[in-house]
């Protein structure tokens, strides 16, 4: 099977989509002619034309109200917003039309569309180049939230997020971008070329929203993780020697629910781990399911570890980021409780 | 020590206030004829005089004058007088019906009725309107069934939005009417992308936005004239000012000078302005800018000038910021008394015909309210069903919601 880097998946699923549909349609800032400051969309609007893929001035709500526009038309718009922590210019778009347009219309208006924005720290991003601003999208009825860990995840969920009928958020680890990351920094970085899930299959597939895969099996304690956390969480199982199950979320809104009860009920413990600041963060409401559906199997308390509640560092980077240390220590305090 | 004034801050003011006389002398109002009508394929730099005039048919003596005149004959006039008139009609008894508690909350279009009644007569079946809540005439002129409208506003079992949309926001899209939304200015650059939609799928059909003049401070209003002046998408962007956004005069959105349309020309989009009151001018202007769009000739931006005579809303008082007298005073007038003078001069309307119509039409509202009732008001009779809360959420209802219907008991 051909291996492709998380980027490539990404482009990859863009063009399958737009091979087989002709109303799908990929816009953002610097994503036509220069294919993307991420080289997401390179290659597509020379392949589609510059009215399938094309470059739009900068402004978030712009682009995400066109969008909407769009969808109402008929067409299946996968956007970009160029940093996840640019998003916030949007959000009356996208919390009060697009999550809306189907419940107000009564079904007469959908909004089929996908909003792409590379997500989390890791990478020296800074303030405005770190966040992960899930939660403030799984708090809004209406919306698919959606967080691949890997390349044959990510171009899956991508194409199953642009058939949906449904707005998707689809927030993509720029930290894994170019090859999984375990938080180890002080090592060299390693490439999809060596990782079983940089395998990904040609043409189309889908991965089917709202279901969460299981990256590690075991028996001692159940880590809820997505995105980058996946990998740190895994480094930390190792280094532990904690033979901790590892659930990826994959889709934060609709939640597999049913993954969580199965994996929580047969291990006991449970450790919550995100980039996200902590208050309020998507691990309350993970925390919160596993309390209120596992506690009679429950027998430690449920332990986030996450961001600290302050803005996204520089300088800090990796004091701020919940790396194998940090994780590990949550798994050692969860099986001594 | 600095060598300058102390620095002040300047908050504008409306010149008048409750208690004081009305006075709108220094609102210039260009005779009627006076604007001359380019070519719909003009170059935007040589119209920009038109985004600081008015465009205007009817004068003083109800006569259609000028180069803007002749759109429409005397049976299209004499519909749309009808149109507005029974919009008129439909605001008095669903304002009523508030008072009454039949519903939570109205808002009516009094003295801008010839706005969105003219230029729904300029456009095609399949166009595309994202109005605000203030373009019922949208509809009414659309045809669409006004038992529907009360039935929404009355959030009863017949309601098209299953109760849960305030009154007034409502969705028709066979009309070409988009789901409003209570959130000011959003449809106003969705149309852009409704518009560029048509045009990405090679299709003859156009797009309109519609914002008022207080939510064109709105960010949403910029980047939509950034997209359609970009993409030259084939849309029509209008402007109501009605000088009232609740109680703050255009002033303070518009800012001290220029005009709303003139906003159109740094984005080198033609921008006109037009006498909102003027049936004959609403209607002659919105066909030229629908044809510009029609023609691949890219976005016009239309500011309509009128005034909102009513309040805000049902749960507004204007006399607490305003004179009562200052309707009046509003130097364009009123669209049905303009439209029906036209007629009358011309001869095909008379006082007679003018007071048997306006029967006529409130016994058509009424039988239609009657009708509406009878499947319910909002704490009367049908209701919408508590498992329709719960639908439409999604296409296809997630996990979670399924156990919160549950749990709910529906």
């Amino acid at each position: 099977m051909p291996r492709r880097t998380m980027i490539e998946a990404i482009r990859d699923a863009m063009d399958v989509a737009m091979g087989q549909d002709e109303r799908v349609v990929v816009f953002g800032e610097d994503v036509g002619y220069f294919g993307g400051v991420f080289r997401c969309t390179q290659g597509l609007q020379q392949k589609y034309g510059k009215t399938r893929c094309f470059d739009t001035p900068i402004s978030e709500l712009g682009i995400v109200g066109v969008a909407i526009g769009m969808a109402a038309y008929g067409l299946r718009p996968c956007i970009e917003v160029q940093f996840a922590d640019y998003v916030y210019p949007a959000y009356d778009q996208i919390v009060s039309e697009a999550a809306r347009i189907r419940y107000r219309s009564n079904g007469e208006f959908t909004c089929p569309i996908v909003i792409r924005m590379p997500t989390g720290g890791g990478i020296f991003g800074g303030q405005t180049h770190s966040q992960s601003p899930e939660a403030l999208f799984t708090h809004v009825s209406g919306l698919k939230v959606v967080v691949p860990s890997n390349p044959a995840d990510a171009k899956g969920l991508l194409i199953a997020s642009i058939e949906d009928p449904d707005p998707v958020i689809f927030l993509e680890p720029k930290r894994l971008y170019n090859g999984p990351f375990d938080g180890h920094h002080e090592r060299p970085v390693t490439s999809w070329a060596k990782h079983p899930l940089g395998e990904v299959a040609d043409g189309h597939y889908a991965v089917p929203l709202g279901k969460a895969a299981v990256r590690r099996e075991g028996s001692a304690l159940t880590v809820l993780a997505y995105g980058t956390m996946v990998y740190v969480a895994e480094a930390a199982a190792e280094e532990t020697g904690i033979d901790a199950e590892i659930l990826d979320l994959r889709t934060l809104l609709p939640l597999d629910l049913d993954a969580i009860k199965e994996s929580v009920s047969k291990t006991g413990r449970c450790v919550v781990v995100h980039e996200a600041t902590l208050t309020s963060g998507f691990g309350a409401e993970l925390a919160a399911l596993v309390q209120r559906h596992c506690f009679y199997h429950l027998e430690a308390p449920v332990i986030r570890v996450t961001g600290w509640d302050t803005p996204y560092p520089h300088a800090q980077e990796w004091d701020y980021f919940p790396g194998p240390a940090r994780v590990g220590r949550a798994l050692v305090e969860t099986m001594e409780a | 020590m600095t060598r300058y004034a102390p620095l002040s801050l300047h908050v504008p003011e409306p010149e008048v206030r409750p208690g004081g006389t009305p006075d709108f002398s220094n609102v210039p109002i260009p005779k009627a004829g006076s604007v001359p009508r380019p070519e719909v394929d003009v170059d935007p730099r040589e119209i920009r005089d038109l985004a600081f005039s008015i465009i205007r048919v009817l004068n003083r003596e109800g006569e259609a004058v000028g180069p803007w005149a002749g759109t429409l004959t005397d049976e299209e006039l004499l519909e749309g007088l009808r149109h507005m008139m029974t919009l008129r009609t439909f605001d008095a008894r669903m304002l009523n019906a508030q008072r009454q508690g039949k519903t939570s909350f109205y808002m009516q279009h009094m003295g801008e009725e010839a706005v969105s009644c003219a230029f729904r007569k300029a456009l095609q079946p399949g166009d595309m309107n994202f109005p605000t809540y203030r373009q019922a005439g949208l509809l009414i002129a659309g045809g669409y069934p006004m038992v529907d409208m009360m039935n929404q506003i009355f959030s009863n079992e017949r309601d098209p939005l299953k109760g849960r949309q305030l009154p007034v926001l409502y969705s028709a899209r066979d009309y070409g009417f988009f789901s409003i939304s209570g959130n000011l200015t959003t449809q106003f650059v969705q149309a852009v992308g409704w518009a560029m939609a048509s045009a990405i799928r090679n299709d003859t059909r156009i797009a309109v936005g519609w914002v008022g003049d207080g939510s064109t401070a709105e960010s949403d209003f910029q980047a939509a004239l950034v997209f359609a002046s970009t993409y030259r998408a084939p849309v029509v962007l209008n402007i109501v000012n009605n000088q009232w956004a609740i109680s703050t005069f255009q002033g303070i959105a518009r800012g001290g000078s220029g005009t709303f349309a003139a906003r159109g020309l740094g984005f080198g989009i033609p921008s006109l302005r037009v006498d909102g009151n003027d049936y004959l001018a609403v209607h002659s202007v919105g066909k030229w800018a629908i044809a510009r769009a029609r023609r691949n000739l890219g976005p016009t931006l239309v500011e309509y000038v009128t005034y909102r005579v009513g309040a805000h809303s049902t749960s507004d008082d204007p006399s607490a910021y305003r004179p009562k007298e200052e309707s009046a005073a509003w130097p364009l007038g009123d669209p049905v008394l303009r439209l029906k003078a036209h007629l009358i001069r011309k001869g095909a309307w008379s006082e007679e015909r003018h007071r048997q119509a306006e029967a006529e039409i409130l016994d058509t509202v009424i039988a239609a309210q009657k009708e509406a009732e009878s499947h319910g008001t909002l704490h009367a009779g049908g209701k919408p069903s508590v498992r329709d809360m719960f639908e439409g959420v999604y296409a296809e209802m997630p996990p979670h919601l399924r156990r919160q219907r549950q749990e709910a008991g529906v």
